[in-house]
C-alpha cells in the first residue's frame, strides 16, 4: 500500500521541462510594442518545473491512493457506482466528437446534433417526457434549470407563486437549487412507512405553491406508494411537480415519471446512464418537460428541419429562460451516456434496473439479522440500514463502521444521510456486481458487526489499512491550508 | 428478465438464489409498490441493443459527418480554443483509478484525487495571484453567475454591473441566474472605436450601489482591459471588482491578484481540455482570503491523519448544500474534477516557461495574421485596442460566403459576431492558438486574397 506522496510543486527543480513547443515563426516584436506595460506579468506563476517522466509518475502514484470502481465495490447510496464501460471512453475521443467547436456551421456539425437530437427521443420515451435541454451538467445544474423553467411558467400565466415543498428526506441539492431560483423551501414530512405524509402536504400545498420536488424512489430507497393522490394534490392547485432522478437506475423500462404525474425531469446520466464520475466531475443532467413547458426550455435546441433534412439550433424561442451554460452542456458526457443506451437496448436497461433493485435487496435482507433496518418493506435499487444498535449498545458509531469498511478493500456507503434516519448507511449495490462480491460485502459488514460488540476499538480506530490512517477534519476547517507555499 | 449482457454479471442461478434468500418468487414482486396504473406494461420504444462493434461502427459514421480540428485549421474562438494538448494528460487522465471515482467523501481512500484538487488549488492561485481557489465550477459563464451571486451575498447589494465587452453567452447565463433571484443585471458599453471597457462609465453614481463590476480581460475581443482603473472605479463604491480571465493569457498578462480583482473567474478548457462541441468545461474560480468563506463549490484542505502525516479532506464544509440546505452559498455538487485535473496536469507540463512560450506564440502568430489581414484590400480592423490571441476583422465579403469558400480550402474561418454587437456589421472574430502555424496563416491569407 502506497503512503502519502509529495505534492508535484516539491518536485520543481529550476530549468525542467516536459513539453516541446513551436517556435513562434513570425516576428516576434518586443511584448512592451504590443502590450501596454502596465497589463504584463512580471512575476511568472509558481509552478512546478518537472520533467514529463516526473509528471507521469506523480500522477500515476496519486491515482493508485484512491479506492474506484475499476478497483472494488463502490456501494456509496443515492450516487449508482455502476461499471463505467470502455468503449464509451472511446467514442467520446473521437476526433469528430472531441475535436469540434460548438461555433462551427450546422452543416459541419450534423453529426454531432444528429446524436443530440436522437438522445432527446431516447430520454423522452425513458422518462415518458416530450423533449429534452442538454445543457445542465450536473443534477443540481439540472434541478435549478427545471424550477427556472418552472417559475417561467408560473409568470407567463400571471402567477406569482413562491414556494417551493421539498420532502424531509430529500437530497441538500433540492432546497439549495430551489433557493437558488429564488423559491421559498417549505418542508414535507415522511410517513412511518417513509412515504411522503399525504397529510402533511395537504397542509401544505396551496396557490403559492410552484413546485413539489420528489425523488422516486426516494432517498430511503423505497417508492413513494401514494404518487397518484400527490400528484392529484399538487395539481390540483396549480403547481408543478418535479423529478429529481438521481433514483432512477431503479425503474428504467418498468415506470415512468412522465406516466406518475411529473412535469419536469432530471436525470444523472453519470449515475443511472454509466458515465464516469470523474472524481467529482464531469457528470450530466438533462432536463425533461412535458410538452405545455417547451417553449420554456433553455435555447438553443436541436430541431430537424423537414424540408432540408438537416439538424438545425433553433434560437427562435421567445419564452425560453435563456441559457444555463456557455455552450451546449457537457456533450462528451453525453455521447458516453448514449453509447451506453444502444448498448443496453430496451431489455438491457429494464435488466439493469430489475437486477440493481434485486441485488439491493438482497444485501438488505442479508443484513437485516445484524443492523437495524428502519423501513422494513422492498426496496428499490438501494437500502437503508441504521447504526443505533451499534451505536447504543457498544459505542461504535456509523462513522467506525464506516471507516472499518474501508480496510476490507470496499468503499463505504453513504453515511448520516437521508437526514430522518438516526446513524444512516445507504447502500446501493447496482445491477453490474456479481453475486460473489456482494456477499463478501456482506460477510465484511457481518465481522464488522461482530467486532463492534466483541473489540469496538478496532472500530474507533479505524481505517487501519490506508493509505493514510484517520483524518482530522476538524484541524483542516480550524485554520484552512487550501494552497501550497513554498517555504522560503 | 432479459438475455445475458455483457454489463450485468448475475446469470439466471444467481437471480434464482438471490430471490430466494429475498422470499421473493419473481423479480417483479419487488416492483409490487408500484401501483398497476404506473407500471410500463411494454418494452421502451427504443432501437434493440448493440453488438460493440455495431456500436462503434455507428457512432463512426456519426462522427465522420463532423468537421473536426484535426482535418480543418480552425480560427474560431469566443471561449473555446484549439490548443494542442500534449499526449500525457489523456493517458493520465484515463488511469480509471481517477475518472471512475467519486467524490471523495471517504478522504482516505481517496488521497490521489484530493491531493490532486489541492494541486489543482495552487495553480489555480498561482496562475491568478489570488489567495485561494476552489475545487472547480461548471464553465465560465457559471463561474460569472456564482461570482455575481456571492457579490451580491457580500456587499448586500442587488445590482451587477457587467460589461458589455464579456463574452455575450457569460452575459446570457448571468442574466438567467440573477433573474429569479431579484439581482439586476445592468450592462457597460464599451468604447467603439478601441473596443475596451471604459472606466469614465462606471461612475460614481452607478458604482455606490453596485455588488460588483464584471470584466473580461482579454475580452471577447480578445482586447486587453485596463484592469487597474476598472477596478478602482467599482471600489470607490464599496463594490467588488469580478475579473475573467483565460488562463493561458496569464503567461504574459498581469494576474488578477496584481490590480486588485476580488473575485478571478474563467474557462479552463484552455488548459489541456478538448473542444468537444463545447462540453465538458471547466469554470475556475479564485478569491481572496477574506472572501473565502463567502465562496461557492468544494475546497480540500490540508490535515493530518492518526499518525501525524499531511492529508487532505473536503472542508469548509459548512458553507454546501448537504449541510446547509437552502442556506448554501450555492447549489452545485457534481463539479468538473476530472478537467479540473486535465488541467493541473497541463499546467504541470508546461511549467512558468511553457505557459509563457505558449502565450507569446499565440500572442505573436495572432498578431501576425492581424497585420496580413489588414493589408488585404477589403479588409479592415475596427477595434484598436491591444489584444492578445483574437482579433475582429470588418470585411466586404459576407462572411457566410467567404466561411463557405474557406471551408472547402479545409479552413473554419472566424465567426460573425453582427448577431450579438449589431454595430459590429459585417465584423468577425479570430482566434489564433500555437497550433496554427505560420503555414496555415499564409495559406488563409492566400485564400482571403482571392475572395476579397
Amino acid at each position: 500500500m502506497k503512503g502519502p506522496q509529495p505534492l508535484i510543486f516539491e518536485l520543481s527543480s529550476p530549468g525542467r521541462t516536459a513539453v516541446s513547443l513551436p517556435a513562434p515563426e513570425v516576428p516576434t516584436p518586443d511584448l512592451g510594442s504590443l502590450l501596454p506595460a502596465q497589463a504584463l506579468r512580471h512575476d511568472p506563476p509558481g509552478l512546478p518545473e518537472v520533467s514529463e517522466v516526473d509528471v507521469v509518475r506523480h500522477f500515476v502514484n496519486l491515482s493508485q491512493l484512491n479506492h474506484a470502481v475499476d478497483t472494488g465495490f463502490y456501494p456509496l447510496g443515492s450516487c449508482t457506482m455502476k461499471y463505467n464501460p470502455k468503449v464509451n471512453e472511446d467514442a467520446a475521443r473521437m476526433p469528430g466528437f472531441a475535436r469540434i467547436h460548438p461555433d462551427q456551421d450546422e452543416a459541419t456539425v450534423q453529426g454531432a446534433m444528429g446524436l443530440l437530437y436522437s438522445m432527446d427521443k431516447y430520454l423522452s420515451e425513458l422518462c415518458g417526457m416530450s423533449r429534452f435541454t442538454f445543457q445542465p451538467v450536473a443534477g443540481a445544474h439540472g434541478e435549478i434549470t427545471g424550477l427556472f423553467v418552472i417559475r417561467a411558467y408560473h409568470e407567463s400565466r400571471g402567477e406569482h407563486r413562491t414556494k417551493v415543498l421539498v420532502p424531509d428526506s430529500a437530497h441538500g441539492t433540492n432546497p439549495a437549487s430551489a433557493a437558488g431560483a429564488g423559491m421559498e423551501i417549505v418542508v414535507v414530512k415522511s410517513d412511518e412507512r417513509g412515504n411522503v405524509d399525504v397529510d402533511d402536504l395537504r397542509s401544505k400545498v396551496g396557490p403559492d405553491t410552484a413546485a413539489l420536488m420528489l425523488t422516486n424512489p426516494n432517498t430511503l430507497g423505497l417508492f413513494e406508494e401514494n404518487v397518484r393522490e400527490i400528484a392529484a394534490l399538487v395539481h390540483g392547485c396549480g403547481a408543478l411537480l418535479y423529478y429529481d432522478g438521481a433514483n432512477a437506475n431503479a425503474i428504467m423500462g418498468k415506470s415512468r415519471p412522465g406516466d406518475m404525474g411529473f412535469d419536469v425531469v432530471h436525470l444523472n446520466v453519470h449515475k443511472t446512464l454509466s458515465t464516469p464520475h470523474g472524481g467529482g466531475g464531469p457528470g450530466a443532467g438533462p432536463v425533461g418537460v412535458k410538452s405545455f413547458l417547451e417553449p420554456f426550455l433553455p435555447a438553443p435546441l436541436v430541431k430537424l428541419d423537414d424540408a432540408t433534412g438537416m439538424y438545425v439550433w433553433d434560437y427562435d424561442r421567445p419564452q425560453s429562460i435563456g441559457r444555463v451554460h456557455s455552450f451546449n452542456g457537457n456533450f462528451g458526457v453525453v455521447v458516453k451516456a448514449w453509447a451506453y443506451i444502444r448498448s443496453m437496448g430496451p431489455d438491457g436497461l429494464r435488466t439493469a434496473s430489475e437486477h440493481a433493485v434485486l441485488a439491493a435487496n438482497y444485501v438488505m435482507r442479508k443484513l437485516q439479522p445484524y443492523y437495524d433496518l428502519p423501513y422494513d418493506r422492498a426496496c428499490k435499487h438501494e437500502c437503508v440500514l441504521a447504526g443505533t444498535r451499534q451505536k447504543r449498545e457498544h459505542g461504535v458509531r456509523t462513522l467506525d463502521i464506516a471507516k472499518r469498511l474501508l480496510d476490507f478493500g470496499f468503499h463505504a456507503p453513504t453515511i448520516y444521510f437521508p437526514l430522518i434516519v438516526d446513524e444512516a448507511m445507504m447502500i446501493e449495490p447496482t445491477e453490474t456486481e456479481s453475486r460473489e462480491t456482494l456477499d463478501r460485502f456482506i460477510d465484511a459488514m457481518i465481522k464488522i458487526a461482530k467486532e463492534a460488540e466483541e473489540h469496538p476499538e478496532v472500530l474507533h480506530d479505524a481505517p487501519h489499512h490506508t493509505p493514510v490512517g484517520r483524518l482530522d477534519e476538524t484541524a483542516a476547517a480550524r485554520k484552512p491550508i487550501l494552497r501550497y507555499t513554498k517555504e522560503s | 428478465m432479459g438475455s445475458p449482457h455483457r454489463y450485468i454479471p448475475n446469470t439466471e442461478a444467481d437471480v434464482e438464489a438471490m430471490l430466494e434468500a429475498v422470499g421473493a418468487r419473481q423479480i417483479d414482486d419487488l416492483f409490487a409498490d408500484i401501483p398497476p396504473e404506473f407500471r410500463l406494461d411494454r418494452p421502451l420504444a427504443m432501437p434493440a441493443a448493440l453488438t460493440e462493434a455495431e456500436l462503434m461502427s455507428e457512432l463512426g459514421r456519426l462522427a465522420s459527418k463532423c468537421a473536426d480540428a484535426d482535418e480543418y485549421a480552425s480560427y474560431l474562438g469566443a471561449g473555446i480554443y484549439d490548443h494542442y494538448i500534449p499526449s500525457v494528460v489523456d493517458h493520465l487522465i484515463s488511469r480509471s483509478e481517477f475518472y471512475t471515482a467519486y467524490t471523495p467523501y471517504q478522504a482516505e481512500v481517496s488521497q490521489g484525487t484530493l491531493q490532486a484538487i489541492f494541486e489543482y488549488q495552487t495553480t489555480i492561485s498561482e496562475l491568478t495571484g489570488m489567495e485561494v481557489s476552489n475545487a472547480s465550477m461548471y464553465d465560465a459563464g457559471t463561474g460569472v453567475a456564482e461570482a455575481a451571486i456571492m457579490a451580491c451575498a457580500s456587499t448586500r447589494r442587488s445590482k451587477v454591473l457587467v460589461s458589455r465587452a464579456v463574452n455575450p453567452r457569460y452575459r446570457q447565463v448571468l442574466q438567467t441566474y440573477a433573474a429569479p433571484r431579484g439581482i439586476d443585471v445592468m450592462e457597460i458599453d464599451f468604447c467603439k472605436r478601441r473596443g475596451t471597457t471604459s472606466a469614465s462609465q462606471v461612475t460614481a453614481d452607478l458604482a455606490a450601489d453596485a455588488a460588483c463590476l464584471i470584466v473580461q480581460s482579454p475580452n471577447y475581443f480578445g482586447i486587453v482591459e485596463e484592469m487597474e482603473q476598472l477596478g478602482a472605479a467599482i471600489h470607490a463604491g464599496g463594490g467588488l471588482f469580478v475579473a475573467v480571465v483565460n488562463p493561458i493569457s496569464l503567461g504574459v498578462l498581469a494576474p488578477p491578484g496584481s490590480y486588485g480583482a476580488d473575485i478571478a473567474v474563467g474557462e479552463g478548457q484552455p488548459m489541456g481540455i478538448p473542444m468537444s462541441f463545447g462540453g465538458p468545461l471547466l469554470g475556475f474560480f479564485a478569491t481572496t482570503s477574506k472572501l473565502m468563506r463567502k465562496m461557492p463549490g468544494r475546497l480540500v484542505g490540508q490535515t493530518v491523519d492518526s499518525s501525524g502525516r499531511r492529508g487532505f479532506v473536503l472542508t469548509l464544509q459548512a458553507r454546501e448544500q448537504h449541510i446547509r440546505r437552502e442556506s448554501a452559498t450555492s447549489n452545485i455538487c457534481s463539479n468538473e474534477a476530472l478537467c479540473a485535473l486535465a488541467s493541473t496536469i497541463y499546467m504541470s507540463l508546461m511549467g512558468p516557461t511553457g505557459l509563457r512560450k505558449v502565450a507569446e506564440t499565440c500572442l505573436y502568430r495572432s498578431h501576425y495574421l492581424r497585420d496580413r489581414m489588414e493589408s488585404i484590400a477589403g479588409f479592415t480592423i475596427p477595434l484598436s485596442g491591444p489584444f492578445f490571441n483574437e482579433f475582429v476583422v470588418r470585411s466586404s465579403v459576407c462572411a457566410d460566403d467567404m466561411n463557405e469558400e474557406l471551408l472547402a480550402a479545409g479552413i473554419i474561418g472566424g465567426k460573425s459576431v453582427e448577431c450579438e454587437y449589431p454595430e459590429l456589421s459585417g465584423c468577425t472574430l479570430w482566434a489564433v492558438t500555437e497550433r496554427r502555424t505560420r503555414e496555415q496563416l499564409d495559406t488563409l491569407i492566400r485564400e482571403l486574397e482571392v475572395l476579397a
